[in-house]
């Protein structure tokens, strides 16, 4: 067997009894990306590398890829936009800082959506990556270079962000498992920001239990990040028992609907009777304003977006335009064009959005409405939760979609994360996991979603789900 | 409903240049969008609190602690512009 087609546990175990070395390990998925990346497209750039020096010295030298919005000290970093063409961050992010304490080595830069605004990755200024269970497909987003890095065995996992759906989505398109935290879990320093009140950090791995290993690396408080949450640390590989007896699993009525591939929504019921069957309890719940989500979240996700990126001015680092006319003061001409040359068109079309909602005469119609929307929707989750310890749905309402089949039409990409949003609104912690595959071998996911805080209810029934099916242990064909 | 002027007002707010072939485009996808979003319209919210932020954080202090922060070499180190120290820009007053 190939190395690279190994987890970190099962790598770990080898490296620990002496049969393999850590630079095996970096050896063996250096030639996978040399032999595979040239068709998936998953990796940005390569290197750099920076947990060189101590790889091998760590716990955990293991080969991750990064998303190409965190921070790494020295190193291009561009959220795939060419208004960062150029920026090297003068500092690391605090889970890259984490990473390399572990010995962890970077070999690549992962392909997303430009700033995270899309859910195909190809928005991005470098163009899109491909899905590695079919080329012609997208691997979702907007972390899909990293999901489709993890799924194409080039690196061992990789972190993502996830603002509505951004780890959960592409990890469902790939077949493996990502989770995005519960708000506050993950330090966000030294994340370029899309929309605060949102954004998290999460892992995207093989399988559950590599899942909680990364989760152990990254999680804690920062003092760095006033968002982050001081609670401790659990150790989350101590949840991956095989139980569920007696665990309440809640089933939306809503989430069985209009638009929901047929594929899909019986994968899903087929999982919800492998839970049943191993003791779990299920009952419907209701989350009456589940169909607000989307709407709540473009006005939301938008106005926070416009405000972050109106640091992207040419003023300070990466690309600055030479001004064009000379009808207004050379530095306001220098902004515009700047952003007209250095954004591409989703994220003019979503700063615009935000814009709009923000400014005067239509922030009480939206931006505040919006804001009492999330409440309601986080209520609806709260009152759920009184019931119930965990809540599964689809990850996605379809499989993973063509390439260019969505793109001229935005709303319609919007609504593929329709499953997902809700989790961010309500700042819950949220995993996918692989729960089968359609008619034609593309792979489908399952979503659960906890209490705050209660990653280990989700890493506890995630674990007893994929310990008692084989979806996990399915590869996709690249050779 | 949004008209191309709108979005012009719009793009110079958010200072965007969008060029005469974009501006339909831009309108007709902002104009979906909105129509959409207009669907919280059915929700009566009127006696709604709102939530910016799930965890209701209020001014998160640090102890005032001189500590070593990033020097501005650093900071100036891959700077598309500088001078003695600081950011340089084009002119500022027409």
């Amino acid at each position: 067997m190939s190395l690279y087609t190994l987890t970190a546990h099962a790598l770990l175990d080898k490296i620990k009894s002496g049969q393999i070395s850590a630079a095996d390990v970096v050896a063996a998925f250096r030639k996978r990306i040399a032999d595979v990346d040239g068709k998936v497209k998953a990796l940005v750039r390569l290197g750099p590398d920076a947990g060189r020096d101590n790889g091998g010295s760590g716990l955990f030298p293991i080969p991750i890829a990064i998303k190409d919005n965190m921070c790494i000290r020295d190193v291009e970093t561009t959220c795939c936009s060419k208004i960062l063409k150029g920026f090297r961050p003068p500092y690391n992010a605090t889970v890259i800082e984490k990473i390399i304490e572990q010995g962890g080595v970077i070999l690549g830069q992962a392909n997303m959506d430009e700033f995270a605004f899309g859910s195909s990755c190809e928005t991005s200024c470098y163009g899109p990556t491909y899905n590695p269970w079919d080329l012609k497909r997208v691997p979702g987003g907007s972390s899909g270079g990293s999901a489709a890095s993890v799924a194409a065995d080039e690196v061992v996992w990789a972190l993502g962000s996830d603002t509505g759906g951004s780890i959960r989505q592409p990890a469902a398109f790939c077949g493996i498992v990502g989770l995005k935290p519960t708000y506050g879990r993950v330090s966000r320093y030294g994340l370029v920001a899309f929309a605060s009140s949102l954004d998290q950090i999460g892992p995207l791995t093989k399988d559950v239990h590599d899942c909680a290993l990364l989760m152990n690396i990254i999680s804690g408080y920062d003092r760095r990040d006033s968002t982050s949450v001081d609670v401790p640390v659990p150790d989350y590989t101590a949840s991956l028992i095989k139980d569920v007896k007696g665990l309440r699993i809640g089933i939306p009525k809503e989430c069985f609907i209009e638009g929901l591939n047929p594929e899909v929504e019986a994968s899903v019921r087929a999982a919800i009777e492998v839970l049943k069957k191993l003791g779990a309890l299920v009952v419907e719940i209701s989350l009456p304003h589940t169909k607000y989500a989307v709407a709540t979240y473009y006005i939301l996700a938008t106005a926070e977006a416009s405000s972050n990126l109106a640091r992207f001015d040419g003023v300070r680092h990466g690309l600055r335009a030479q001004p064009t006319t000379s009808r207004k003061a050379p530095i306001v001409d220098m902004f515009e064009e700047t952003r007209n040359q250095g954004f591409g068109a989703e994220a003019k079309r979503r700063i615009m959005l935000g814009t709009y909602s923000l400014s005067s005469g239509y922030y009480d119609a939206y931006y505040l409405k919006g804001q009492k929307a999330r409440t309601l929707i986080k209520n609806d989750f709260d009152k759920a939760f009184e019931s119930v310890d965990i809540i599964v749905t689809p990850t996605a309402p379809t499989t993973a979609f063509k390439v260019g089949e969505k793109i001229s039409d935005p709303l319609s990409m919007y609504l593929s994360d329709i499953y997902t949003i809700p989790a961010n609104l309500a700042g819950l912690p949220a995993m996918s996991l692989p729960c089968g595959f359609d008619q034609n071998g593309l792979p489908i996911g399952l979503q659960m979603v906890a209490k705050p805080f209660a990653e280990e209810t989700i890493f506890r029934a995630a674990y007893t789900y994929e310990q008692n099916t084989t979806w996990h242990t399915k590869k996709p064909v690249l050779n | 409903m949004l008209n191309k002027e709108d979005v012009r007002y719009i793009a110079s707010l958010a200072r965007i240049r969008v060029t005469e072939d974009e501006l339909e485009g831009f309108t007709k996808n902002l104009e979906n969008i909105i129509s959409y979003v207009d669907q919280l319209n059915e929700l009566d919210v009127e006696k709604v609190e709102p939530t910016s932020h799930v965890l209701h954080l209020r001014n998160v202090y640090r102890p005032d602690l001189v500590k070593p922060s990033l020097s501005q070499q650093d900071a100036l180190k891959f700077a598309v512009d500088s001078y003695q120290g600081s950011f340089k820009v084009p002119r500022v007053i027409e």
